[in-house]
């Protein structure tokens, strides 16, 4: 490696040394001369008409600023928050999408819905005051579920949407998939809930307000994944600010996994109000009302088979799946259950004919949007699932019936019936990577050892593949995006040869600030210390469309070699005038500019001088700067794809599952820092493993009420929950269609993760019948399901 | 109502007069503009807001600043040396990548540092359930276990030299 900081070096990150002291600068640390603090008034019900709101108390309290309605909102035309994703449904017709108020107008549609802002000099009197405010409720009957929400007579969350529903979609070949199921030698059949989730970043939403009545510009700081989105959103549709006037700024940001990728109700809220107290205004949630409001992620309710011949070979699959998207439509919700989940559905396999239907609907619950994976998860779990149940049906190994199905390497670019194409992938090597890992012949040994001790054993697989880097923009458009999903770069190299890179995408944990100036450092061959990252801020990017989907690399690096390419060719120009040579006798390596066949040479650094303090340049061809920008919009997603295996031992008198190895083998194309990676690897297997072991997002079905509200009944993983990780990775396979090869590893943890544990579990508890147990696998089911089923054991 | 509150944070002595119901947390982060120290939810749950107090570690979430009145409060703005040199537990947090976004970290090395206090050579069980007490969601506690383990062992160098500063 020519660059001791280059590509492939598992730098340390630059960004720690201010997580680690203290001085990361989130949301909620800003503090501003005059700043207020806005608390929301929220509804406690889940439907309600709002009959009248009675704030003349709250209004009176000390330290009050002022109390702001839906009706102030809408005295000044504040518009609905927007939705990025239209979706149609089978029959042609525009999905529902009714209007979606940052304060509610006449009706509150789920718990935590906000009905008034409260501002006053400090979040405690703010607080006080809010329990003030008055608001006179009729409440109405609610929808807490999806099934519910599609039963006969349910009551209606918005009266324009009937039947709840917001759309019902379709995809693929639904009669050849009736075709090769009326020749199937057998079928494989799955009921599945992919439960509820809430992302839970460590860092609650958090948004501040700034307006300077002199200049008439407005800024908002805010916890957000992608502040330029948020921006043209809020601008253009919300509160009718120009972009000239409103700068969004995403400072260090504590974690996303989605949830903040969405412009939010808020963030239009503290914007709007800054303006009309004069002062600035901050908001920051309290864990509690991230539960509430915070979009949540999966909620899907599937029925699923698979048709296979005598041999095991898939033939065809048939998916029927029902999503709740809660009570209003968020920013990108329509876009997760159809075009990234059921176009994922061939998985690894060859599976020659696919049909999935979606019915998306609405309830009196939080909206529900990406979470880590946004999708795919949901389809890898359905698929491997189901994938078990079929080895069973035709008493095949369950590493063989997928090597059996899986998409062979040489069929690439493969071609899948549900719109994608796969341009790289080898399938069985990670496969053969993976079963040394966890010496899977030793496994039956295991097994009889486990049940000597009493104890359960079980194994399991998860084979995914994602797609990634959401494109190309006209791909996309087609689908139903509202925007092209391209990144910006700028490379600004300074008169004394170090060097600014302006990102569009936004780090929130992923180290962008290291891995992006590795890319830079290696290319031009100065050291990384001379590299500077800026993100997050719409005042000094060009254009970004942020971080999500496993993208910044795949997108955002793509557009940064763009604009190194551009920086070179610059200075090649620059090199060639200096050297008094042809700019085609120019060679470039490593950063120096050479006369090919000479030893005259300059180094990066002497032409970005040159490029500012220019005396002769023949200035009609070659203009001073060094200075570049690009745009990049991919030609595909990118297809990162691995093998998860999992081990667990159950203790049957407790019910409690133990991780006993967990193997992940990836192949994420090119790695830019396998330091980063890996971790990101590890932490993405633990939400995975969360949902299989742990969380549940539980709303009362009548009533609509948030159960598990807060730590104490939404269960986290924790350090004591999870084993560590035996994470390998190879790059023999790297994305054709991107200069860096790369394929995007934030997500593939939890697409995984979850499918290869619950295997694991229902592979332990084979021995009692069980062939499926819905997530999560808590000791209480895991016992129940064992003492339900004993009876019948001992019958045998 | 208010009172005065007074205590050394990070060796300096400090004084203010605040409402009773003030957590210790909101006196480091809105009192003393020390915003090192996180709060990540409501519940005493997840640790973003440990500090220590006379050297244990604490919640500072679910503190009154009353009750530290007259204690000694180190945050993670006060471990680092001062001339900038991180803590042996901070440097092997960032040589083993033991954080990503940044937002629990101030608590997790706070409650690591106390952990290793209390068990100087712990095991990877022992460090995962010493820190139970703290939500981590981005790193998958893997490289935090690694960080801890190693950082412990820094630390035992570090004591084990006998020119060590205190």
């Amino acid at each position: 490696m020519a660059n001791p900081n280059g590509i492939g070096a598992p730098v340390r990150r630059r960004e720690d040394q201010r997580f680690l002291t203290g001085r990361g600068n989130y949301t909620d640390d800003f503090k501003r001369l005059n700043m207020t603090h806005a608390v929301h008034v929220r509804s406690p019900y889940a439907h309600a008409r709002i009959l009248g709101i009675d704030f003349a108390d709250a209004a009176a309290m000390p330290g009050v600023v002022a109390v702001l309605t839906g009706a102030d909102m809408e005295a000044d035309k504040v518009g609905s928050l927007p939705c990025g994703w239209q979706i149609h449904s089978k029959d042609g017709s525009p999905m529902k999408e009714p209007p979606h108020y940052p304060l509610a107008r006449d009706r509150v549609r789920y718990v935590g819905d906000a009905v008034a802002v409260v501002i006053a000099e400090t979040r405690e009197q703010a607080r006080d005051a809010a329990e003030m405010v008055v608001v006179d409720y009729e409440e109405l009957p609610a929808v807490g579920s999806s099934t519910r929400a599609v039963a006969g007579a349910a009551p209606l969350v918005h009266d324009d949407a009937p039947d709840n529903v917001c759309y019902d979609w379709h995809l693929g070949d639904k009669a050849a998939t009736d075709a090769a199921f009326a020749n199937a030698a057998h079928v494989a059949k799955i009921d599945l809930v992919n439960q509820r989730l809430v992302p839970n970043a460590m860092e609650p939403r958090a948004a501040m307000g700034e307006y300077d009545q002199s200049s008439g510009e407005y800024t908002l700081t805010t916890t957000s994944q992608n502040p330029h989105v948020t921006r043209l959103l809020m601008g253009a549709f919300v509160l009718g600010i120009p972009e000239h006037k409103l700068r969004v700024v995403a400072p260090d940001v504590g974690g996303g996994f989605g949830s903040k990728i969405f412009h939010y109700g808020e963030e239009a809220v503290v914007t709007w109000a800054a303006r009309k107290v004069g002062r600035p205004v901050k908001w920051t949630a309290d864990r509690s009302e991230s539960f509430l409001t915070d979009a949540h992620g999966r909620d899907h309710v599937s029925h699923a088979e698979l048709a296979m011949d005598a041999d095991g070979n898939f033939l065809a699959l048939r998916v029927s799946t029902l999503a709740n998207l809660g009570a209003y439509l968020s920013t990108f919700a329509p876009s997760i259950p159809t075009y990234l989940y059921a176009t994922l559905l061939a998985g690894q396999y060859k599976t020659p004919a696919i049909y999935a239907e979606v019915k998306a609907v609405f309830t009196n619950t939080a909206p529900v949007d990406a979470y880590r994976g946004a999708g795919r998860p949901e389809a890898c779990y359905l698929i491997e699932r189901l994938v078990d149940v079929a080895a069973g049906v035709v008493g095949m190994d369950k590493t063989e019936i997928r090597r059996r199905n899986f998409v062979p390497k040489e069929a690439m670019p493969y071609q899948t019936p549900v719109a994608l194409q796969y341009d790289t992938g080898d399938f069985a090597k990670n496969l053969d990577i993976a079963l040394p890992l966890v010496d899977y012949p030793g496994f039956q040994q295991r097994r009889a050892e486990s049940k000597a001790r009493g104890k359960l054993r079980g194994i399991g697989f998860a084979t995914y593949i994602e797609a990634c880097g959401i494109a190309p923009s006209n791909v996309a458009g087609a689908l139903g995006a509202r925007a092209g999903l391209y990144e910006c770069a700028e490379v600004r190299f300074h008169p004394t040869g170090s060097v600014t890179v302006f990102t569009g995408a936004h780090s929130h944990g992923q180290g962008h600030e290291t891995t992006f100036a590795q890319i830079v450092a290696e290319r031009f061959g100065i050291p990384i210390e001379n590299v500077e990252i800026v993100h997050g801020d719409t005042n000094k990017i060009p254009f970004g469309m942020g971080t999500y989907g496993s993208r910044s690399l795949a997108v955002g690096g793509s557009a940064l070699v763009k604009a190194m390419d551009k920086v070179e060719r610059k200075a090649k120009k620059i090199a060639a005038h200096m050297l008094e040579a042809a700019e085609t006798d120019i060679e470039v390596k490593d950063g120096r500019f050479t006369v090919a066949g000479t030893d005259k040479s300059l180094g990066i650094g002497d032409i970005a001088l040159q490029a500012y303090v220019p005396h002769n340049f023949p200035l009609d061809e070659l203009e001073p700067g060094l200075d570049e920008q690009a745009f990049y919009d991919p030609k595909n997603f990118t297809y990162p794809n691995g093998c998860h295996v999992c081990e667990v031992e159950i203790d049957p008198d407790t019910g409690v599952t133990t991780i006993v190895s967990f193997a992940a083998v990836d192949d994420f194309g090119n790695v830019i820092n396998p330091l980063i990676v890996e971790g990101q690897v590890h932490g993405g297997l633990v939400q995975g493993i969360g949902q299989a072991l742990y969380e549940n997002c539980v709303y009362d079905e009548e009533s609509g009420q948030l159960v598990t509200g807060s730590y104490m009944d939404y269960c986290m993983p924790r350090a004591d929950d999870v084993p560590s990780f035996t994470v390998r990775y190879h790059e023999d396979q790297p994305c054709t269609h991107n200069p860096l090869g790369v394929k995007g590893c934030g997500e593939a943890g939890t697409i995984g993760a979850a499918a290869a544990v619950m295997n694991a579990v229902v592979d332990a508890l084979s021995d009692y019948g069980v062939t499926h147990m819905d997530m999560p696998a808590t000791p209480e089911k895991v016992w129940r399901t064992i003492r339900d089923a004993t009876p019948a054991m001992a019958a045998e | 109502m208010s009172c005065t509150v007074s205590m050394t944070v990070n060796g300096k002595t400090v004084s203010r007069e605040v409402e009773e119901r003030t957590l210790l947390v909101t006196f480091l982060r809105e009192h003393l503009g020390l915003t090192g120290t996180h709060v990540g939810c409501d519940t005493s749950q997840c640790g973003a807001c440990v500090v220590h107090v006379d050297g244990r570690s604490v919640k500072s979430c679910t503190t009154l600043a009353v009750q530290a009145n007259g204690t000694a409060v180190t945050t993670i703005e006060g471990l680092a040396a001062a001339d900038g040199t991180l803590h042996p537990m901070q440097a092997a947090f960032r040589e083993h990548h033991g954080l990503q976004c940044g937002f629990c970290t101030p608590g997790m090395v706070m409650s690591a540092v106390d952990l290793v206090r209390e068990n100087p050579n712990p095991t990877e069980a022992e460090i995962r359930e010493g820190l139970e007490g703290n939500i981590c969601r981005c790193t998958g506690y893997h490289n935090i276990v690694k960080a801890v383990k190693a950082g412990a062992d820094a630390m035992a160098g570090a004591q084990a030299t006998p020119v060590a500063a205190e």
